[in-house]
């Protein structure tokens, strides 16, 4: 009842909240049959101020151009797919909403970089994983836990890698690295980040395995600590300092 | 039941350092401390070249001649030469790193700022420990006046 009142007491649909505009798009299209070079298309949406990014490149891919191509997987922030370069910042398209963006301009929209392009805003994630693996992202405990089935943790000791569990793998952090584009040799901020996860985890016991790992040429040595990886980080994990922290263990030789 | 033993999934598909000395990791080490003694050293040389005494007003020949002479400002002079050049030519080591991606590009630049740095520091020590303002047996007229004084 009360809420055929509030919509009586206004007039017609004059809350801007609600209004649609529209939206200028200019996504770096690349087709690997046809195109030499990407090339720039521009798109008219129309937007509401609630909608992402991502919900721009539904209604072009489903109502204008049926072959726009690009990953996304939740679409709620979790999945890690739809890492993109929206306004020359990494971010993740399902994350960014309209209402953040200045809309008086066009909104350009391409893949991440530094990664081989395969088509339009997706890239060939497969020296990233590979970077991921070397650092043996998983728990290493062979060891028998004392005293029964758990390995207990304290509230201090879990604290202390909290932040780089929040790791999602969209690779904005090492897709924005300046290291990253020119040497893709280097470990990148992501799996230096997993490596921290798991070196400072009181649980396992392979710390130095990894720290030896990232000891390398291509390792945590050629951070330059740009800081760009910790703006791109849509999870808010504090990047570059997680790299401070491995250098520091590997100075120590221990965790 | 307790937990399960599982064998390490895969080995590291990059071979594991050798051992030897960890280049990268001591210029990274280096970089730092040397900039922390820099700055000593410079603020120092600085202070002392245009604060103290008549300032900046006091440098010529004369003054520097000076300097050359006492050990201290010979040792302190030469610390700042080797470690600024250092610190310089690992710095655009890093550089070219980061923007020279083909060797041979990266091979060229990295032997001419390994030369420079060389010929600078041999240079630079060089004329600190063995700089004489009033070279023996040279016409007067070539010499500053305070030869004439000795």
């Amino acid at each position: 009842m009360s809420t055929t009142t509030i919509a009586a007491d206004r007039p017609g649909n004059a809350d801007p909240a609600i209004t649609p505009f529209t939206v200028t798009f200019l996504i770096r299209r690349f087709d690997p049959e046809v195109d030499e070079e990407p090339r720039w298309q521009d798109f008219d949406v129309e937007m509401y101020a609630t909608d992402r990014v991502l919900d721009a490149l539904h209604k072009i891919k489903w109502e204008q151009d049926g072959s726009l191509t690009f990953r996304r997987s939740c679409a709620h922030g979790i999945c890690g797919s739809d890492a993109m370069r929206i306004n020359g910042r990494n971010r993740l398209a399902c994350k960014t909403l309209i209402k953040d963006l200045d809309i008086s301009k066009p909104i350009y929209v391409e893949a991440i970089k530094g990664l081989p392009l395969e088509k339009d805003l997706i890239v060939d994630m497969e020296p990233f994983f590979a970077s991921f693996r070397e650092v043996q992202p998983f728990l290493i405990a062979n060891k028998a836990p004392e005293g029964g089935k758990e390995r207990i943790q304290t509230v201090a000791q879990r604290e202390r890698f909290d932040d780089t569990t929040k790791c999602i793998l969209c690779a904005a952090c090492t897709s924005s690295c300046p290291v990253f584009w020119t040497d893709g040799q280097y470990f990148g901020p992501a799996a230096i980040v997993n490596a921290h996860r798991f070196i400072f985890d009181s649980r396992d016991e392979d710390a130095k395995v990894r720290l030896d790992i990232l000891n390398d040429k291509e390792g945590v040595w050629r951070c330059r600590t740009t800081f760009n990886c910790s703006e791109a980080c849509p999870r808010g994990i504090q990047v570059t300092q997680a790299i401070a922290e491995v250098k520091q263990a590997i100075m120590r030789g221990k965790p | 039941m307790t937990a399960t033993t599982i064998e390490a999934p895969r080995s590291p598909s990059r071979p594991v350092k050798r051992r030897g000395v960890n280049w990268e990791k001591w210029g990274w080490i280096y970089m730092r401390a040397s900039g922390i003694v820099l700055i000593v050293l410079i603020f120092g040389h600085l202070f002392f070249n245009l604060m103290l005494g008549d300032g900046i007003s006091a440098i010529d020949f004369g003054f520097v001649g000076g300097k050359l002479a006492d050990p201290f400002w010979q040792w302190w002079d030469v610390a700042m030469l080797w470690l600024a050049l250092i610190h310089g030519g690992n710095g655009m080591r890093t550089l070219i790193n980061d923007y020279a991606t083909l060797p041979m590009t990266r091979g060229v630049l990295k032997s001419a700022v390994l030369a420079a740095v060389v010929v600078l520091i041999v240079l630079g020590t060089l004329v600190v420990f063995t700089f004489d303002p009033c070279p023996p047996g040279q016409p007067a007229d070539l010499l500053p006046a305070l030869c004439a004084a000795r």
